[in-house]
C-alpha cells in the first residue's frame, strides 16, 4: 500500500539506451501494467523497481523514501519472476517458509502465514511435494504464494502466465484480479507482452516503445486506463500495439479540415473523420486508422473484395481488397455465409476514424471517452 | 525407454508397440556392442590374465615356466594379507586419498565460487587455474621434486629468506614430512579439476533463485548454506568419486618424487615394485587384483551412500 513515484529514469547497457526518461506515479492500491512488444524495456523497468538493477539515471520513491541505494530486501516489494524461480530442493513449504525465517518472525507466525497463504491458492494438499513433482499451474501458485507470505507494499510479476497453456492462463489471471481485490490497497506492477491481460488486469497501462539506439525520446509511449489507449491512442505506434487484430491504417489527402473534422480522398473516395484538424494543411498527407471491429459492413459508400476469411466461431475477420489502401483492409463481421471471392459492402463512421500526422502523432478525436473510463484516465 | 512413455497410436494394437519396443532395443544393443566388445578387450582380458596370474608363481623374467599355486599369494604365509609393507600400502593408499580429496574438495569449491562471481578476470583466471592440471604428472613431480630439493630447492631458499625456518628442510627425504608433501602437491595438481566441476555445477544454479532469495532479504551465509551447497551436492559427489578412484591408484607422483620412502609407498607402488623390481608377477598380479577389488569395493560404497543421500533429499 503504497505509492511508487519514477522520475527521470534511465538505463543503458554500454552505448545502449534501454530507458530513457521516463516520469510515471504509481498510486497506491493501483494495477499497473507494463506492455510493449520485446525489447522495450519493460522487465528492466521491474527489475529496477525491485532493486535487481540499478538505474543509470534518475530517482525511485516508494513511500516518499528515495530507494536508489536501497537493496531489493528493503525495499519491502516481493517479486513474481516468469521463470517461477522455485527452490527446486525444498518442499512447497519451505518455499513459501524460506524468505520468512530471517525475518525474526518465530516459527508459529511463519506457519500462520503460510498455512493462510496456502488456502487462498489452494496448495495446502501441495505443502509437502517439492517443486519437480507440481504441474506449471502449480508452481506459479506458488511463486504468487511465495510474494503473498512476506505481506510486501509492492507486488511485482514479471510475465507470470507466459508459460502457462492457454486455459490456465485465463484462469490464473482471474485468480490474480481476485488477489489484487482481497489484498486491498497493495500496488501491483505486471509486465506483459499479452496485451489481454494488459487489459484485462489493469486500473493503468504504461505502454513503452523501443529505443533501437535513438537518443532523447522517451521510453514511455502512453499511460493510461485501458480503455483510453484503446479509443485515445496518441500515436500511431500505440494504435497499432493495442487492439487485436490490429487498426487499420491507408495514406489520404487532406481536402478540408479545420476543429469540427477533416475531410479526405483516398482511392477516388471521399471520408469525413471527427477529429480535430485545427493544425491541418489542405492537401496534405493525413494517415487514417479504423479499427476492425469499427467498420460497418453490410452497407455503406465503399466495396471490397473478400481475398481471405478467419472464422473465429462467434464472428469473423475478413480481409477486402479495396480501392482505400494497398494493403487489404481487415474487417469484422458476424455472418459466416462469406465466402472467399465475394464482394462487401461498408462504411467508415467518421465518429470511429483515427487520424496521424506524418509525425506519428494522432489528431485529438471529438468523440468523448465514457464517463466511468474518463475519470480514471484523467486521475492518471 | 519405459513403455509409457510410448503412446500407442489409437489406430494399431498395442502388439505393434511392443514390438516396435523389441527393435529399438535390438538396436540399442547393437549400438552399444562396439564399445562392449572393446571394453572387454582392453579392460576385461587384462583383468582376467592378471587373476590368473595371481593364482601362479610366475616369475618376470620367463612367464611360460609357471605354476599353479592357488591362492597361496593371497593368503599363504607369505601370502599379500600377510605382509606388514601391504597393509602399509594399504593405510597410505587411504590416507591420501582421504586428505587430498577432503583437500581438494574444500579448496576447489572455494576457487569455483570465485570465477563464479563475474568479473573481466575470470576468464583469463579460468584458464589460468587449469594450468597445473594440465601438464603432466611426472612433469609437474620433477618440477616439485626439483622446487623441494633439500639443498638447492627455491622453497628452502624462500622459506629460509623470510626466517620461516632455521635450516634447509629435506620434503622428500624426511619420513615425517614426505607424506605431507606428496598431498599438498597432489592437491597443487588437482584443485583445480575440482574447482572446474563444481564451477560447472554452480553454473547449472538457476540465477534466478539467487535473485528471487535476494528480493527476500535472504542473507548471503544462508543464500549459500540454504541454496548453493544443497544444488551442488549431487555434482560435487561424482567429482568426489572421480577424484577417490584416481587417488586410490596414485603411483606416478609418488614414484617420481619419493620412490624408495616407505612412508608414502600406495599400493599401485607396491604393485610395481613386488612384479618389476622382485620380478614376482604372481605375487604382484595378487596384489593388483586386491588393488582392484578394494577400489571396487570402496567404489560401490561411495555410490550406495551417494544414491541414499539424493533419494533422502
Amino acid at each position: 500500500m503504497s505509492q511508487i513515484r519514477l522520475q527521470h529514469i534511465q538505463k543503458r547497457f554500454g552505448d545502449n539506451p534501454i530507458l530513457a526518461d521516463i516520469d510515471l506515479t504509481i498510486e497506491r492500491g493501483e494495477f499497473c501494467v507494463f506492455i510493449g512488444p520485446s525489447g522495450c524495456g519493460k522487465s528492466t523497468l521491474l527489475r529496477l523497481i525491485a532493486g535487481l538493477d540499478d538505474a543509470s539515471g534518475g530517482d525511485i520513491h516508494i513511500d516518499g523514501v528515495r530507494v536508489n541505494d536501497l537493496p531489493p530486501a528493503r525495499r519491502d516489494v516481493a517479486m513474481v519472476f516468469q521463470s517461477y524461480a522455485l527452490y527446486p530442493h525444498m518442499t512447497v513449504f519451505d518455499n513459501l517458509a524460506f524468505g520468512l525465517r530471517h525475518l525474526k518472525l518465530g516459527e508459529a507466525e511463519i506457519g500462520r502465514r503460510v498455512r493462510v497463504a496456502a488456502e487462498s491458492l489452494h496448495l495446502t494438499p501441495l505443502l509437502d511435494r517439492k517443486p519437480g513433482a507440481l504441474s506449471g499451474g502449480q508452481r506459479q501458485r506458488v511463486a504468487i504464494g511465495r510474494a503473498i507470505v512476506r505481506q510486501p507494499k509492492v507486488f511485482l510479476f514479471d510475465e507470470p502466465l507466459s508459460n502457462l497453456d492457454a486455459s490456465l492462463r485465463v484462469k490464473t489471471r482471474v485468480e490474480i484480479a481476485r488477489l489484487h481485490r482481497e489484498l486491498g490497497n497493495v500496488s501491483m506492477i505486471y509486465v506483459t507482452h499479452d496485451q489481454t491481460e494488459a487489459m484485462t488486469l489493469a486500473d493503468k497501462i504504461v505502454l513503452l516503445k523501443p529505443l533501437a539506439g535513438q537518443e532523447g525520446v522517451p521510453s514511455i509511449a502512453q499511460v493510461g486506463h485501458p480503455l483510453e489507449l484503446y479509443h485515445h491512442p496518441r500515436s500511431r505506434f500505440v494504435a497499432s500495439f493495442i487492439g487485436s487484430p490490429g487498426m487499420n491504417f491507408f495514406d489520404t489527402e487532406v481536402l478540408a479540415a479545420s476543429g469540427d473534422g477533416v475531410q479526405c480522398r483516398a482511392g477516388g473516395q471521399v471520408l469525413d473523420a471527427a477529429v480535430n484538424g485545427g493544425g491541418c494543411a489542405v492537401g496534405s498527407t493525413l494517415t487514417l486508422g479504423v479499427r476492425p471491429e469499427h467498420v460497418l459492413c453490410g452497407e455503406g459508400p465503399h466495396l471490397g473484395r473478400v481475398t481471405h476469411l478467419e472464422h473465429l466461431g462467434e464472428h469473423s475477420y475478413a480481409y477486402l481488397d479495396c480501392a482505400l489502401s494497398p494493403a487489404p483492409l481487415v474487417v469484422k463481421v458476424m455472418q459466416s455465409a462469406l465466402a472467399i471471392g465475394d464482394t462487401l459492402r461498408f462504411a467508415l463512421p467518421a465518429a470511429q476514424l483515427h487520424a496521424f500526422a506524418a509525425d506519428g502523432e494522432a489528431l485529438p478525436r471529438l468523440a468523448a471517452l465514457p464517463a466511468a473510463t474518463r475519470a480514471v484516465g484523467a486521475a492518471a | 525407454m519405459s513403455s509409457e512413455t510410448l503412446a500407442p497410436p489409437l489406430c494399431l494394437p498395442p502388439r505393434t508397440v511392443s514390438s516396435l519396443q523389441r527393435s529399438r532395443q535390438r538396436m540399442a544393443w547393437l549400438l552399444v556392442a562396439p564399445s562392449l566388445l572393446v571394453l572387454l578387450a582392453i579392460a576385461g582380458l587384462p583383468l582376467l590374465r592378471t587373476f590368473w596370474m595371481s593364482l601362479s608363481d610366475a616369475q618376470l623374467a620367463d612367464l611360460s615356466s609357471r605354476q599353479f599355486v592357488g591362492l597361496a599369494n593371497y593368503i599363504g604365509d607369505s601370502g599379500v594379507l600377510n605382509d606388514p609393507e601391504w597393509w602399509g600400502a594399504v593405510r597410505n593408499t587411504l590416507w591420501f586419498a582421504l586428505m587430498s580429496v577432503g583437500m581438494e574438495t574444500v579448496l576447489g569449491l572455494g576457487i569455483a565460487l570465485m570465477l563464479n562471481h563475474p568479473s573481466r578476470l575470470k576468464t583469463l583466471l579460468r584458464a589460468a587455474v587449469l594450468v597445473p592440471w594440465a601438464i603432466p604428472t611426472v612433469v609437474s613431480a620433477k618440477m616439485w621434486s626439483w622446487m623441494l630439493h633439500d639443498q638447492f630447492g627455491v622453497i628452502n631458499a624462500m622459506l629460509l629468506a623470510l626466517g620461516l625456518i632455521g635450516e634447509p628442510l629435506a620434503w622428500t627425504a624426511d619420513p615425517d614430512l614426505a607424506f605431507v608433501t606428496i598431498v599438498l602437491v597432489d592437491v597443487w595438481k588437482t584443485t583445480p579439476f575440482m574447482a572446474l566441476l563444481i564451477l560447472a555445477a554452480l553454473q547449472m544454479v538457476p540465477s534466478d533463485c539467487y535473485e528471487a532469495a535476494r528480493v527476500d532479504g535472504v542473507p548471503t551465509w544462508s543464500v549459500f548454506l540454504n541454496l548453493t551447497l544443497p544444488l551442488i551436492t549431487p555434482a560435487v559427489l561424482v567429482a568426489m568419486i572421480f577424484r577417490t578412484l584416481d587417488a586410490l591408484r596414485v603411483f606416478d607422483l609418488i614414484y617420481v618424487m619419493t620412490s624408495n620412502s616407505r612412508t608414502t609407498k600406495s599400493m599401485s607402488v607396491y604393485v610395481r615394485e613386488q612384479m618389476i623390481d622382485f620380478q614376482l608377477v604372481g605375487y604382484g598380479s595378487a596384489a593388483a587384483t586386491l588393488l582392484f577389488l578394494l577400489i571396487a569395493l570402496i567404489t560401490l560404497c561411495y555410490m550406495a551412500l551417494a544414491r541414499r543421500r539424493m533419494e533422502g533429499h
